[in-house]
């Protein structure tokens, strides 16, 4: 799936310009964190990435092959900060994207297991609490076997107990060689996961930095604003 | 209050005992209203889901001409059933006029939109939960269509019965293409107008009452696997 390649991308919506002149490369199979402030542009950036939204200025590619298509889509997969549950049990959430894939549905249990739900398989995936639907919607995507796996603030709305949970599971598919692209707001987290960070204000990337030099010496002054706000 | 309560005393007779002429019209009602409903949830189901995931150009005349038709009154659609049906309409060599699959094509034309419209609410609603995780799954069209159904089916269920009420409860149009026979195209709806044009309003209030209680009936069986299913 490597490299990511963005060439001077942009996205204008009712002439509102929402990411411009974004010139980015991904080439290690690392856990990627996108950091900014509200409004910075970091999730439509990622649904740019996976291609469910198309830039109105130039290119995103994934090893040479266009982001929108198909093909690489489906290489890919995407959890969002508010999961989809669908209306039917746990393990036929899973089952349900196994079947999309043609992969076999007896590997449901070994998904349940990795998201740590086979005690609740057969419970309706809506009466799951919000940790574990965030688990599920994870092992749901793993189940894509994905090359690279998108997610858009995961642990926004969960506890600290739920968070590492899902950060082990995260942590878990990056060992399998799954590219990890994350956004989050949380820098304790970022700290805890990152290898390389990009930094995004205003619609552009502002700074794309290993994370230990991005922690220890940011070189935007958007992101030095970011990080002191936070500390403070 | 006289009339009331010979009503009562009415639909205690007809309840009482098993009348073979009460429950030919109760099984011909059921089984025209049933079939009607049935065919125009296997049409209007994925058709309003289509309708509520696919954006097209035109889309809201659609909708905005499928939402009329809900209203259409019954005697008008069971004049063009009729007009279609009659010797010399179009579908006239199929000799269907005044037999109950006459009934069921009217009965049928009346709630598709109704079935329709209301799926495709009810789609396009939940669509714009599920639109972005069915995209990134790359989930084919046909496929989402089955996925939504499927996931509204507790809300679909109202859906279905809403068609149903207005199929079992509807007069013009059967009447029309029916033409009431006894023994053949007779309903609950054409009976009780036939017993009201005869003056007979006990009997035709006694009638309104056994279609209320099927209507009752089917109501509660249709709650009760909704609460099953959920």
């Amino acid at each position: 799936m490597l490299p990511l390649v963005t060439k001077q991308l942009g996205l204008s919506v009712d002439n509102k310009q929402l990411l411009h002149n974004i010139w980015l490369e991904l080439t290690d199979n690392h856990v990627t964190v996108i950091m900014g402030h509200n409004g910075a542009g970091k999730s439509i950036l990622l649904r740019c990435m996976h291609g469910l939204i198309e830039p109105t200025e130039g290119t995103i590619h994934w090893a040479g092959c266009k982001a929108s298509s198909i093909e690489t889509r489906k290489k890919q997969a995407m959890v969002f900060q508010k999961p989809l549950m669908l209306n039917r049990s746990t393990s036929a959430n899973i089952e349900y994207v196994l079947k999309l894939r043609d992969k076999s549905e007896s590997l449901t249990q070994k998904y349940l297991q990795s998201a740590g739900l086979e005690h609740k398989a057969d419970q309706p995936a809506r009466s799951l609490s919000g940790g574990e639907q965030q688990r599920l919607a994870i092992a749901r995507a793993l189940a894509c076997e994905p090359g690279v796996l998108f997610l858009d603030e995961p642990t926004a709305n969960l506890d600290p107990g739920a968070t590492l949970k899902v950060e082990s599971q995260v942590i878990s598919a990056s060992q399998q060689t799954i590219k990890i692209v994350l956004v989050t707001h949380d820098i304790a987290q970022a700290r805890r996961l990152a290898d390389d960070v990009v930094f995004m204000s205003d619609g552009t990337v502002t700074e794309h930095s290993s994370a230990k030099t991005f922690f220890s010496q940011p070189a935007s002054a958007e992101a030095t604003s970011f990080m002191s706000a936070y500390i403070r | 209050m006289s009339t009331f309560s010979q009503v009562f005393s009415e639909v205690g007779v007809l309840l009482s005992g098993p009348d073979p002429d009460l429950l030919e019209i109760v099984w011909l009602s059921l089984r025209v209203s049933l079939t009607a409903t049935l065919a125009a949830c296997a049409i209007g189901l994925p058709l309003g889901a289509l309708l509520g995931i696919k954006n097209f150009p035109g889309k809201t005349i659609v909708t905005v001409l499928i939402n009329t038709l809900m209203g259409m009154p019954p005697v008008v659609l069971g004049l063009i059933v009729y007009l279609m049906l009659s010797r010399s309409g179009p579908m006239g060599f199929l000799q269907l006029l005044y037999t109950p699959t006459a009934m069921i094509i009217a009965q049928f034309a009346l709630v598709l939109p109704i079935v329709t419209a209301l799926t495709r609410q009810q789609i396009e609603d939940n669509w714009s939960e599920y639109s972005d995780t069915m995209n990134s799954l790359c989930v084919p069209l046909t496929q989402c269509v089955r996925t939504l159904l499927w996931d509204s089916r507790i809300s679909l269920l109202t859906t279905g019965l809403a068609g149903f009420s207005r199929a079992i409860s509807e007069v013009g149009a059967v009447i029309i293409v029916g033409g009431n026979i006894d023994h053949l195209t007779r309903v609950m709806t054409t009976a009780i107008a036939l017993e009201t044009s005869k003056g007979d309003l006990p009997l035709a209030l006694a009638l309104g009452v056994v279609l209320l209680t099927i209507a009752l009936a089917v109501n509660t069986l249709v709650f009760s696997s909704r609460t099953r299913i959920a």
